[in-house]
């Protein structure tokens, strides 16, 4: 039986190097998801502060729906739907044949779907605890309604904002695991490979847990000290 | 077959996994809130315990609940010693590792909210309780559980939520719960969009009562 250190080393009989691809993966499909629901969340809630009647509540509902189903069922829903539009777009231009959506692309869409509900809320509550008082001495200065956005409400709303998106990437990237039943070979699906192909579950198991870790605690700290940055000109309560 | 016809006979299949899908949620959330009592208890009396406490959490929040599961499943099968014992007729199902697993997670988030719980309690309020000469455990039950939960209430409800969720990952290791069950219907018939509709109304239905339970219960326990 081959050691530990040869099994997770980087050798001809190492998984390591596979399992470092795998997290480097995991970590390229998250930043992609996390874009996409960054820009999602960011119009949503725009659209639930400042928008008409009825884009408020397209909003309300785009929110609760994919706060409420799972997110496996999402993926499966970009997964197999997408290649359903797809091979119906094939077909259409004279195509035969089933294409299939990448699990990169629907991986990316389904989890930024998702993630984009969230940070909907996120924004829209750092936008509502900025004190009414510093908009309002913003506008009795005269700036104009690009001025205030720039200086004033995103900055401000940012700061609010993000103990909450750093939840949602935290989210983003434990969610990410769900993409290798696309059969993306992110980190997930890179254990599950050296489980199966060496028979020790456990041992690999162990692996990405550390690596899931190592990944979930680094990206932390790089949002704490995002909050410590924009937060420095606070009194220390 | 017509549209309404599949939608009716999807729907008829989906609800098939109602029953599981709310066995592992119930099952899990009771066990889990046993658990992170536990934990939270833990955390608060005692250094090691502490430490302990903030271990576990660290590594239940920080990895995926997938891979927990994975792990409870196929990765404690690997060693004689388990296969040998009396808990391998146990850990050889996938429903009790799905619910360890489920329970294991939902005890790390609970235990966390709870701890939040624990800090809002007013010290007047514990110090007037010890003053009328309660003791430690009628101060716990009478006093700071009550408040504490009341409190903690909000955030658990998300946490109800997040765990109707996350039960869908049984079906990964064979469970046919709702999720299970759609997964089969879309390989089948390539339907995806109409099977998510489906689905989507059962989980959203099931997270709707939760939510109106849970607000029913911050009412009835006051203002928090």
């Amino acid at each position: 039986m081959n050691s530990p250190f040869v099994l997770l080393g980087f050798g001809p009989n190492g998984w390591g190097a596979s399992l470092v691809a795998g997290a480097a993966m995991t970590l390229a499909v998250s930043a992609a998801a996390y874009i996409v629901g960054l820009a999602l969340g960011g119009l949503a809630a725009w659209a639930r502060i400042a928008g008409p009647p009825p884009a408020r509540r397209a909003v309300g509902l785009y929110t609760t729906v994919f706060r409420g189903i799972p997110e496996l069922l999402v993926i499966y829903l970009v997964y197999f739907g997408g290649s359903e539009a797809l091979t119906a777009l094939g077909h259409l231009f004279g195509g035969s044949g089933f294409i299939g959506l990448d699990g990169f692309l629907a991986g990316t869409l389904a989890v930024g779907l998702v993630a984009g509900a969230y940070q909907t809320e996120a924004l829209r509550g750092g936008f509502l605890a900025i004190p009414r008082g510093e908009i309002e001495a913003a506008r009795a200065v005269g700036m104009n309604r690009l001025l205030l956005l720039r200086r004033v409400i995103a900055p401000r709303a940012l700061r609010f904002a993000l103990p909450g998106m750093g939840n949602v990437w935290q989210q983003v990237l434990k969610e990410s695991a769900l993409i290798s039943v696309t059969g993306l070979s992110e980190l997930m699906r890179a254990v599950n490979v050296a489980s199966d192909s060496t028979r020790l579950p456990f041992d690999f198991g162990i692996a990405g847990f550390f690596l899931y870790l190592v990944l979930t605690s680094l990206s932390g700290g790089v949002f704490r000290t995002a909050e410590r940055s924009l937060a420095r000109h606070e009194r220390a309560s | 077959m017509g549209e309404i016809d599949f939608l009716g006979a999807t729907m008829l299949q989906l609800l098939g996994g109602v029953p599981l899908t709310v066995g592992l949620t119930l099952g899990s959330v009771a066990a889990g809130a046993v658990l992170a009592l536990l934990l939270a208890l833990l955390r608060a009396n005692s250094r090691p315990g502490a430490l302990f406490v903030s271990a576990y959490v660290f590594v239940f929040r920080g990895t995926p609940l997938l891979l927990q599961i994975f792990f409870i499943y196929y990765g404690t099968g690997q060693f004689a010693f388990v296969r040998a014992s009396i808990l391998w007729p146990a850990l050889r199902e996938p429903w009790c590792c799905a619910l360890l697993a489920l329970a294991l997670n939902d005890a790390a988030y609970a235990s966390e909210i709870l701890r939040g719980g624990f800090a809002a309690v007013p010290r007047g309020a514990v110090e007037a309780g010890r003053a009328a000469g309660m003791s430690r455990l009628l101060l716990l039950r009478r006093i700071v559980l009550p408040l504490a939960i009341r409190q903690a209430l909000p955030a658990y409800g998300n946490e109800l939520i997040a765990m109707v969720k996350s039960t869908s990952l049984a079906s990964l290791i064979t469970l046919m719960e709702v999720t299970g069950i759609a997964y089969a219907i879309i390989s089948q018939t390539y339907r995806a969009i109409e099977v998510f509709l489906c689905a989507g109304v059962i989980y959203l239905a099931l997270n709707f009562a939760l939510t109106r339970a849970v607000a029913a219960l911050e009412t009835r326990l006051g203002p928090a």
